[in-house]
């Protein structure tokens, strides 16, 4: 009776193993949460190399601990005793020779298919999503340039198809890396480099850079979110008429604060596209702020996109995210400041947000997943 | 035999005098003993690493929790650059160097190196240097890119700040110390062995040592001429690494990590070497399969040069490189995992005592295999795709640099401090600290391999709340406490051992190789009567002739020096000198003052003629009734 319970709960420890493994390390940003075929075959390999490493670990430990007890000296005489000089031995190092060579040949093969089923260069088909990314001192750009349209900091993608993504960057070096989604691959000037991925399942998963770039490296982050097919045609949809000239917005709280970004200078660096019915404002190395309202975050996924967060981020953009290049556009005694804020919030707030809707509404399926 | 010191006069061909002072600074500034060296070395070296803690200490107290701003990004960066850079270039590498200094002329029965001022002078620029790296904090701004230093971040544009032009000119210059001591290493190595002592007889420190100073060789010319690009972009406004002009900054990482993966093993062959000594000695036993851990210390040398792309499985260099380098790097764990089954194999059967130096062995080797493991799961480069920068990478190379090539050396620092000082570390002290310093190391880096699989990236100066880093993060700057509490104590006791030990007599551990066959410190000319050998293990022979040889008698282990006697050599400040003009150099090099350059140059000119007329100087040690008048010293006999 005694026995078996203890058998039970030995079973129950052996089958927590496995679970701990798989539960207790998800998370957004995860290497061992794969939510795509590409970052389950990179942990797969590191499951593998893990699930191997650990009897070789608990066999070397094992005879060093019983060869140190066991041949360890028990008085002073044991210590003053010479024992028989063995020089070695022909037939053991010839085994623990090939013991090694056996283990590499167990982790080369898996690992050298899996390189060429990962790392290939491919050459986006129809069915792709393709996106040019390029890293700048701190941000991420993302121009979908299949569908004519630029985002910042946040790629939404469909779920199930392949993403194929060129990477640049346009000062130093940075890194692309969703961990959900697929292991990193550098931003390097002047080289060419893709990386691709396929996301299995809706949600929202964090991206952060992963080269040092100095200053607000550590606030580099993005995010990709995953939506189902009409989800994301949906949100394509929103951009693809960003172009168009908007109608007069009706609220005049957003009105002030379309005309405060142009007098404040948001849209000498920022591109909204719609804003003027001629001319194209903003410089395409900064952050595009079209359809701005459907952004879930702020200050590249430093914080969410809510009236109070954007508030924040515009009245002191280096207490959120350090060392970024955007300008504290007042002064603390600026009596109109908090009332300028407000309207260009509500502003980007209103860019491309149907009046009908809520940007958390169009984005709100994504966040199922997590 | 007693040995009688008599002193020759100086040559009149020399145009300066030698200087002669045997205590007080200037006999250290002048020093060309080798044993002298090493302890300047191993000093120096333990320096470093007390400014190297300290930053690495801010450096965990800032990550304790998400969002802290005890540092700012800028600070951090700098941190985590000069921790890496003095960890690397001016603690762990120059503490093997320090060791070598001090025996591997001892292990192999020579009375010094082959080149005593250019050993000096190795030291010198050495020390000047790591000093030149650290006004940085007063002149202007230190390093923050990283101790890798990727191009372009290190391009002007990117970095206007001198802290850049620091990290290179200091490097450049210091390397220069580096490269002179390893060619005197494997002049020493390979032409002033003892009588008898074929290179298979050779101890395995100083056998490592001699893979070592090749690697060197090898390994520094293309750093310098990475620096050297920088320094000419950032100087003269060349285009090296300027994308904008067409650079490409990939080359930067190409020629940084083919020296920077030789020198991994430049840092961990030494460690080897050390637990080499340190195992057999506390075993009572030779090295098993002596012949098989040099081939396999050669074999690792030769091969890595052959994996360095390894560092840069996500540059995109397309899945054939990377298949190729992910291979060759799999090659390296096959004799790595040979040394650590001889070393197992060396205990097997042996009398093990656990003093503190074999617990720190015994540390060493289950460190040393865990970061091994993380090392081949790296060297997959799908997984490295995910880990690579993170977190899971520190980790690895503290487990390998930290935990490996570290703990090996205060396995050495324990074995040899008797025959350095002429005392004994204590060991209730010196075992206390161990079970601080080796659980806080793994209460430090364990949790950072779990913190970088759930995406924490290294390099940043904090991280997100609730994605689960937290926890492991906190757990690692607790770990930082404890192992502190380990480094506090092991210094007490090196100043207590210093100061209070008890004598050690010449061969406290009944050790095998030959430098415990001479007293304890050893005089300043090594040994009494040059040592012959006829076995591996000369010394152990000596005393243990029944045990290898059963029944037949071994010839002598020693012989009276010739008629020449022991040549000591003169003191020199030329070195000195010569290293410090290399420090004006720097600076001059750095405040873009070309006048100060020119005269660094001029200088460094003027020593070196000084250095080559010097006369021969120094004295002569004789057998005693040997011609000249004795001064009555009388070493041991």
């Amino acid at each position: 009776m005694q026995a078996r319970r203890w058998l039970q709960r030995g079973l129950a420890l052996a089958a927590s193993v496995p679970l701990i493994a798989a539960c207790e390390f998800s998370g957004p940003q995860s290497a061992l949460d794969p939510a795509g075929p590409v970052a389950q075959a990179q942990k797969d390999l590191f499951l593998w190399t893990f699930w191997l490493s650990l009897p070789v670990m608990i066999g070397v430990f094992g005879a060093l601990i019983y060869a140190l007890w066991r041949f360890r000296a028990k008085d002073a005489k044991g210590a003053a005793e010479v024992p028989h000089q063995t020089h070695g031995n022909l037939r053991l190092e010839l085994a623990w020779t090939i013991i090694p060579v056996i283990l590499v040949v167990l982790v080369a093969v898996p690992t050298v298919r899996t390189i060429f089923a990962t790392e290939q260069r491919v050459t986006p088909g129809p069915d792709d999503v393709v996106v040019h990314a390029t890293g700048y001192q701190w941000w991420f750009k993302f121009e979908y340039t299949g569908l004519g349209f630029t985002t910042a900091n946040e790629l939404i993608i469909p779920v199930g198809q392949r993403v194929v993504m060129s990477l640049d960057s346009a000062d130093v070096l940075h890194s692309f890396w969703v961990p959900n989604l697929a292991g990193k691959r550098d931003m390097i000037p002047n080289q060419d480099n893709q990386i691709w991925f396929v996301a299995d399942r809706p949600g929202t998963y964090f991206g952060q850079c992963a080269e040092l770039c100095l200053g607000a490296h550590a606030y580099m982050r993005f995010r990709v979110i995953a939506m189902e097919r009409p989800d994301y045609d949906g949100w394509v949809a929103a951009f693809q008429g960003a172009a168009d000239a908007r109608p007069a917005a009706v609220d005049p709280l957003v009105e002030r604060g379309k005309a405060l970004a142009a007098q404040k200078g948001c849209v000498g660096c920022h591109v909204i596209e719609g804003f003027h019915p001629t001319v194209r404002v903003g410089n395409p190395d900064f952050p595009d702020l079209t359809n701005f309202g459907l952004r879930t975050t702020v200050g590249a996924a430093i914080a969410d996109n809510t009236p109070e967060n954007l508030a924040a981020w515009l009245r002191d953009p280096q207490s959120m995210k350090p060392g970024n290049t955007m300008p504290t556009l007042w002064t603390a005694a600026d009596p109109n400041r908090e009332d300028e804020i407000e309207a260009i919030a509500a502003y980007l707030l209103s860019l491309g947000r149907d009046p009908a809707t809520t940007a958390q509404a169009i984005v709100g399926g994504a966040h199922g997943g997590q | 035999m007693a040995v009688s010191k008599v002193t020759i006069p100086a040559p009149t061909s020399g145009v300066f005098t030698r200087p002669t002072s045997e205590t007080g600074i200037l006999s250290w500034l002048t020093t060309v003993d080798h044993k002298r060296l090493g302890l300047l070395y191993i000093f120096t070296s333990f320096l470093f690493m007390g400014a190297a803690s300290v930053e690495a200490f801010l450096i965990r107290l800032q990550l304790a929790a998400p969002g802290n701003t005890l540092l700012s990004p800028d600070v951090y960066n700098q941190m985590f650059t000069m921790h890496g850079v003095t960890m690397v270039f001016l603690a762990i590498m120059p503490l093997g160097i320090g060791f070598a200094n001090y025996f591997v002329p001892l292990q192999i029965g020579a009375r010094d190196l082959a080149f005593p001022r250019l050993n000096a002078f190795g030291y010198w620029v050495y020390a000047a240097g790591g000093l030149f790296l650290y006004t940085s904090f007063f002149l202007g701004s230190p390093p923050d890119v990283g101790w890798v230093a990727y191009a372009p971040l290190t391009s002007l544009s990117n970095n206007p700040g001198n802290g850049t032009d620091f990290y290179m000119i200091g490097l450049l210059v210091g390397g220069i110390g580096t490269l002179v001591t390893a060619m005197n290493l494997i002049v020493t190595i390979v032409s002033m062995r003892a009588p008898g002592m074929t290179m298979m007889r050779v101890p395995v420190f100083t056998w490592m040592m001699l893979v070592t100073s090749f690697l060197i060789i090898f390994a520094f010319p293309p750093l310098t001429i990475a620096l050297f690009q920088v320094i000419m972009d950032r100087t003269f406004g060349t285009l090296f690494y300027v994308p904008a002009a067409g650079g490409m900054p990939i080359l930067w990482q190409h020629l940084f990590w083919i020296f920077g993966h030789p020198e991994v093993y430049i840092i961990v062959l030494p460690a080897f070497g050390v637990i080499s000594e340190v195992i057999p000695a506390f075993s009572r036993k030779p090295l098993f399969g002596y012949p098989v851990v040099i081939l396999s210390g050669i074999f690792i040398g030769f091969m890595g040069f052959a994996v360095w792309s390894h560092h840069m499985f996500t540059t995109g260099l397309g899945p054939v490189v990377n298949t190729a380098f992910a291979l060759t790097s799999f090659v390296i764990g096959i004799p790595t995992g040979i040394k650590v089954f001889n070393w197992l194999g060396t205990i097997w059967g042996g009398r093990v005592r656990f003093t503190t130096s074999m617990l720190y062995a015994i540390a060493f080797l289950i460190t040393f295999v865990m970061g091994g493991i993380t090392g081949i799961m790296l060297a997959v480069p799908p997984f490295d795709a995910q880990s690579h920068d993170t977190y899971f990478v520190v980790a690895h190379f503290h487990y390998v640099m930290g935990g490996g090539a570290l703990l090996a050396f205060f396995a050495g620092l324990y074995y040899w401090f008797p025959k350095m000082s002429g005392r004994l570390m204590d060991e209730r002290i010196g075992k206390a600290a161990f079970w601080f310093l080796v659980p806080g190391l793994h209460l430090i880096f364990f949790p950072q391999h779990i913190a970088g699989l759930m995406g924490m990236p290294r390099r940043t100066q904090t991280y997100v709340a609730g994605i689960g880093l937290e926890l492991p993060n906190l757990l690692s700057t607790a770990g930082t406490f404890v192992m502190l509490v380990g480094l506090v104590l092991l210094l007490v006791n090196i100043l207590h051992g210093i100061a209070r030990g008890k004598p050690a007599g010449d061969d406290p551990w009944d050790a095998r190789t030959l430098e415990w066959s001479t007293s304890s410190p050893p005089p300043h000319h090594d040994f009494d009567r040059q040592p012959v050998v006829n076995d591996r293990d000369a010394h152990w022979v000596q005393k243990y002739p029944e045990s290898v040889h059963g029944e037949r008698v071994p010839a002598s282990a020693s012989e009276p020096y010739d008629r020449a006697g022991i040549h000591l050599p003169g003191q020199s400040i030329y070195p000195f000198f010569m290293a410090m003009s290399l420090l004006v150099f720097s600076y001059g090099l750095l405040f873009h003052n070309f006048w100060v350059v020119g005269l660094s140059v001029a200088l460094i000119f003027f020593f070196t003629y000084a250095w080559a007329l010097e006369g021969v100087g120094g004295h002569h040690l004789q057998a005693g009734g040997g011609h000249g008048p004795s001064d009555g010293e009388e070493a041991r006999a």
